[in-house]
């Protein structure tokens, strides 16, 4: 059966406090922290960028799956920050991590969902036996404009899965989307920082997808939340995804450990991914997972995962995604500035 | 807009994205970069690509601090020589640490970064630089 044959992640070492941004602004650093979710955030250093990231969660991915790159026949990168507009970064990840140049690649875009689009189309090239394995990653380097709401959460980091048959430590049961026309967030070619909706993004947008596609995934699995022991969904915020939880009567506990967003923030095409992950971190063979991601304009894609025997064999050999969390130095909000290059030198 | 210099630039790619070198299987010498001929055995040496599993050792390094245009964002930075766990030594970036916190001795690996872009417009160069190696949990050595 199709599913994870393996995973890795990646975050870059350097974090802001919500507090340090919201004192530059001259807003209340506490209330926005306990009013987003969001504590503290990860940033590139200034020789990182999607590539660099993406290559680090892939060569993470392939060297706990135990897998060799060669047979690796697919390869998607998600984000919305590609270093180039003309010029794939998969040709680069492909390229770093060894596979063979008998493959196909292309790089996607959905907002914070194209990763997620990746793994749903790594599935079908597996399933219909075109490829062996197939890379999917889900990678940004995410910008707010300074001052804007979204610098508090725009953060940097990213996941890679490599989707196969062959012993896969997670099964992929069942995969579901919405799509629709929602305009809650866009970025123009040439602009540096996107725009929103503000309000918008909400309502009609996050929580109306997340839940459709929820509500799907359930009725097309004939499933319920008590069939699930984790539950993941695309954290714009802290907030997001716990009010979502809410309302699907998700208890607390069942979505607790997917929300790394407190301590990285939005890591955008990375968010559900990076999520998914934690819990795959801490999961028990058996484990069933439910994963909900969300990509502004506007859509949702749905998985239910079990957690297979096979995974126990794999642990121990690259970092996790706490490993990660904790490997961290705090950066003052000028230094910041000038790894996002909005000093221009 | 055409530019200069791409062609050798894609030549050195798969050299500067992993650190490959060569082996010489006669008396069991690693080096970097790869040699033509093994300079220990000469005729009777048989080298053959080896790609370093990136683990090492600072050897000696030094703090940049007046750095050249291009690397102004990142300085102060640490260039090092590390020393591979196979054996040969090569001239690097330490990034992902302080600059004060590296030390000889320091056990490092391999990272995958930004060397150096040509221009808002230009290429953008990736290559190896390396890391103090980090906590792995569940894994028996560290
Ligand atoms: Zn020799």
């Amino acid at each position: 059966m199709v599913g994870i044959v393996g995973y890795g992640v990646y975050i870059p070492r350097y974090r802001i406090k919500t507090t340090d941004i919201a004192d530059v602004w001259g807003e209340n650093g506490e209330a926005v922290a306990q009013g987003l979710g969001v504590f503290e955030k990860s940033l590139p250093g200034p020789d990182e960028d999607v590539a660099t990231i993406a290559t680090e969660a892939a060569r993470n991915a392939v060297k706990f799956g135990k897998v060799d790159a060669k047979h690796i026949g697919a390869v998607y990168v998600g984000s919305e920050s590609h270093p180039y507009a003309v010029k794939p970064t998969g040709t680069i990840v492909a390229s770093a991590i060894g596979c063979s140049t008998e493959l196909t690649c292309a790089d996607l875009e959905f907002a914070c969902k194209a990763g997620t689009a990746g793994i749903q189309t790594c599935m079908g090239l597996v399933q219909s036996k075109m490829v062996k394995i197939g890379l999917a990653i889900g990678a940004d380097t995410a910008q707010g404009r300074p001052g804007d709401a979204l610098e508090y959460s725009a953060a940097a980091g990213g996941a890679a899965y490599l989707i196969g048959e062959e012993n896969p430590v997670a099964t992929i049961e069942r995969t579901v989307s919405v799509t629709s026309d929602t305009p809650d967030f866009w970025r123009r070619e040439g602009e540096d920082f996107p725009s929103h909706g503000a309000r918008f993004t909400g309502e009609p947008a996050y929580f109306r997808h997340v839940e459709d596609c929820a509500k799907l995934l359930f009725r097309t699995t004939g499933t319920s939340v008590d069939d699930f022991d984790y539950f993941v969904f695309h954290m714009p915020n802290g907030k997001f995804p716990v009010a979502v939880g809410k309302q699907l009567d998700v208890p607390a506990e069942k979505l607790e450990d997917s929300l790394v967003v407190r301590q990285i923030g939005n890591t955008y095409s990375g968010s559900a991914m990076i999520g998914l992950a934690r819990v795959l971190d801490v999961s028990k063979p058996g484990d069933r997972i439910f994963v909900i991601s969300y990509g502004s304009g506007a859509g949702s894609d749905g998985f239910t995962i079990r957690v297979e025997d096979e995974i126990l064999g794999h642990r121990g050999e690259v970092p996790t995604v706490d490993d990660y969390i904790q490997r961290k130095v705090y950066v003052s909000y000028a230094i910041y500035a000038k790894y996002k290059h909005t000093i221009n030198m | 807009m055409a530019e200069h210099g791409v062609a050798q630039i894609w030549r050195k790619i798969p050299s500067m994205y992993n650190v490959i070198g060569n082996h010489c299987t006669t008396c069991d010498t690693f080096y970097f970069p790869p040699r033509p001929v093994c300079p220990k055995c000469r005729r009777k040496g048989h080298l053959e690509d080896h790609k370093f599993k990136g683990l090492g050792i600072v050897h000696t390094f030094s703090i940049v601090r007046q750095a050249p245009d291009d690397f102004k964002t990142q300085a102060p930075y640490v260039v090092a020589q590390v020393q591979l766990d196979e054996g040969p030594r090569l001239t690097t970036q330490i990034v992902n640490c302080e600059v004060t916190d590296v030390y000889i001795g320091m056990r490092v690996r391999v990272c995958f970064r930004k060397i150096t872009e040509f221009g808002h417009a230009g290429l953008i160069l990736y290559g190896f630089k390396f890391e103090p190696t980090m906590k792995v949990t569940g894994h028996p050595d560290r």
